[in-house]
């Protein structure tokens, strides 16, 4: 919904918050369903039900807990029964600068300021812990906001008897915190403030009058931002970039003006902002997002402009490139196919609204910002959220390499006329194993990023992957594979609970990046071996139907050989025995021992 | 603008921020004759008719407002 989209206008949604709201849920979506408990330190009622409106808008149905007025700590340290029996999937601690309550004073020795400031932060730090310990479930707090006043004007901030001072060293701390610990998330109102404006922000008006801890115009900027993080969590993050070149990576039209004279690098203003706009881009690339072109030009053009000196972004950067005049929406369609990712996770840039609007038709699930110049394009990408980080993994850095190698892969493929013989060529090699505490993270990530490859659909929190990984009732599994075009990282992962000596699949997901490589059925034989070693004889598979993932419908029969023995609508359920003698399905795949 | 003019843009606010067509305000109207108008959703009536006519309430009218009439008293006194 346009209206809930940067740039949104806030009074707009402020006033008509209860007819969006009434469209939203007519829409007919089916909604992830989340229980969000707030804690607030001060009046929280319209920022959940503007955090509602955004979520619907990302297809996140919240139930919400409101603690009572300014009660974060209490409801946080004393169990209320009220929390626990609502069970939440998710805390946000809604604090601001009005909660702290020793600032230093003037007269304070550096002791006293120094005390101050530890305790401060300790009753935070044991609300977190407390929390965590108590509810397993991610964790997001507000930092401080700067203080509407300096008192010591430019010595608020290097005085340590200054507020400015208190809440940066405050701040600090807590971020640390943040660094150091899972499933806990920092909302950075301190930014978020100083880009809306402080003194807006901090209309004291808002603050006498209603005991809101910032302007109510604010509040659909704060809720946006806050949904960023929630989104992330709930694997809703998009995936890649569809860019357009001429007039969006560099000034001018390449095939009329020749690569020499594009407006791209230091001798003139808008090449300078061309510039800064394509490291933005480029940046990109180390958090593992895909950077794909859709061009209307001639190939040998859009090569050249790519190999201009002055560009930082050169035709190696990109996975995809589409440089030929047909219709966008079909090179974009295809962009989505040929990478095996759904079109909701591209985000299309192209300064010309024509085209935007041919998209946003045509493929209204791709993200399609509102760029105008080229002097704002950053900001106009920036402020979406699209890619919000929520912890940074080795595989971000390496996805790029990763996706390159499977176009070599594919590549390679048209040499071989035998399929199994240019498996074998690929010479992989994979490590398949329960759950280890360097990779939960990104199994957690897994599980609620894969759609389309994904029998249960089932999403697990960090702590539930660790939890399952210490339960003696379950069996888990990970499958690492690389091969000699690169190493793919994990790419599968499966939950079995034990009942009654059946293997019963919870899980059962794969990366579509590894497709007909049979890293699936070097999956089986591993569930198989470890079924047999605990003297297991029956595996159940269950397929549960969702908008994505039809594609494997019948992967358990088709693809493994199970037998299906129950069916309910599109839902199926499947059953192998497990044979005395079971020679393994993988004949293509080394696997470690 | 008159005090007519005015309630038509009030009446307009009204039901947008209320979701309901069928609002009409009058200046013996108070919270007690809307369903939903609470403390907290005055906040938001409030903040809402300050975006409509371009003003600003101060914290000693919003808190003494005893109707819509006084609402509007102090709306054309602004503006």
């Amino acid at each position: 919904m346009k209206e809930l989209e940067y740039p949104f206008d806030s009074e707009y949604i402020l006033k008509k918050k209860k007819k969006l709201r009434r469209e939203l849920l007519e829409s007919g979506k089916t909604f992830l369903k989340k229980k969000i408990a707030v804690l607030g330190g001060s009046t929280t009622n319209d920022i959940i039900k503007i955090l509602d409106l955004f979520l619907l808008n990302y297809g996140i149905q919240a139930d919400f807990y409101e603690s009572e007025y300014n009660q974060y700590y209490q409801d946080a340290m004393f169990d209320p029964q009220e929390l626990i029996d609502f069970a939440p999937d998710l805390i946000f601690i809604h604090t601001s600068n009005r909660n702290i309550r020793f600032y230093p004073e003037i007269a304070d020795t550096a002791e006293t300021v120094a005390q101050k400031l530890a305790d401060t932060y300790q009753e935070f730090e044991n609300m977190w812990n407390h929390l965590s310990d108590k509810y397993h479930c991610p964790i997001i707090q507000n930092n401080m906001e700067l203080p509407s006043y300096r008192l010591l004007g430019n010595q608020d901030c290097v005085n340590p008897h200054g507020r400015t001072n208190f809440i940066l060293q405050l701040n600090d701390r807590f971020h640390h915190y943040a660094e150091t610990h899972d499933s806990f998330y920092i909302h950075d109102i301190l930014s978020l403030s100083a880009n809306y404006g402080l003194d807006a922000w901090s209309d004291p008006f808002y603050w006498h009058m209603y005991k809101y801890a910032l302007c109510v115009p604010a509040i659909p900027s704060f809720a946006y931002n806050l949904s960023h993080i929630i989104k992330a969590i709930y694997g809703m993050n998009k995936k890649a970039f569809v860019l357009d070149l001429d007039n969006t990576l560099w000034g001018g039209v390449v095939g009329d003006d020749g690569m020499e004279n594009l407006e791209l690098g230091q001798e003139t203003s808008i090449g300078q902002a061309y510039v800064e706009f394509q490291n933005y881009i480029k940046a990109h690339k180390d958090m593992g997002i895909l950077l794909n072109i859709s061009s209307k030009n001639e190939e040998e053009n859009a090569l050249s402009g790519l190999s201009h000196p002055d560009g930082p972004l050169k035709k190696d950067d990109f996975i995809l490139i589409k440089a030929n005049w047909e219709p966008k929406s079909i090179n974009t369609a295809n962009i989505a196919k040929e990478l095996n990712i759904l079109e909701g996770s591209l985000v299309f840039v192209d300064d010309n609204p024509a085209e935007r609007e041919i998209i946003s038709q045509q493929l209204p699930d791709v993200a399609v910002p509102e760029i105008t110049s080229i002097d704002q394009y950053i900001r106009q990408i920036d402020r979406h959220g699209y890619f919000e980080v929520l912890k940074l993994s080795s595989d971000d850095l390496k996805r790029n390499d990763m996706y390159k190698a499977n176009i070599e892969r594919t590549a390679a493929l048209q040499s071989f006329a035998d399929y199994s013989e240019y498996l074998k060529s690929l010479k992989m090699k994979a490590v398949i194993a329960p759950f280890e505490p360097v990779y939960m993270s990104r199994i957690a990530q897994l599980t609620n990023k894969s759609n389309q490859f994904n029998l249960t659909t089932r999403r697990y929190t960090l702590e539930e992957i660790t939890q399952a990984a210490a339960d003696p009732t379950r069996l888990t599994f990970y499958g690492k594979l690389e091969d000699k075009f690169g190493d793919n990282g994990v790419v599968t992962v499966a939950i079995g609970r034990i009942e009654d000596n059946i293997c019963h699949m919870e899980l059962w997901l794969m990366s579509c990046r590894v497709l007909k490589r049979d890293m699936e059925l070097a999956l089986l034989d591993k569930i198989v071996d470890t079924c047999k070693e605990h003297g297991i004889s029956e595996i159940r598979g269950y397929y549960y139907k969702t908008a994505k993932n039809a594609m494997v419908k019948n992967f358990y029969g088709e693809t493994l050989g199970f037998e299906k023995i129950s069916e309910n609508g599109d839902d199926s359920v499947w059953s192998m025995m497990i044979p005395e003698h079971y020679e393994h399905h993988n004949q293509v795949i080394d696997v470690a021992k | 603008m008159t005090r007519e003019e005015v309630y038509v843009k009030l009446n307009e606010v009204f039901r947008d921020v209320f979701d309901d067509e069928d609002i009409t305000v009058s200046d013996t109207t108070t919270a007690n004759d809307i369903d939903d108008w609470d403390s907290l959703e005055h906040i938001n009536l409030i903040v809402a008719i300050e975006d409509c006519f371009g003003m600003k309430f101060n914290m000693g009218e919003v808190t003494t407002m005893k109707n819509v009439g006084a609402m509007v008293d102090i709306i054309m006194s602004r503006i």
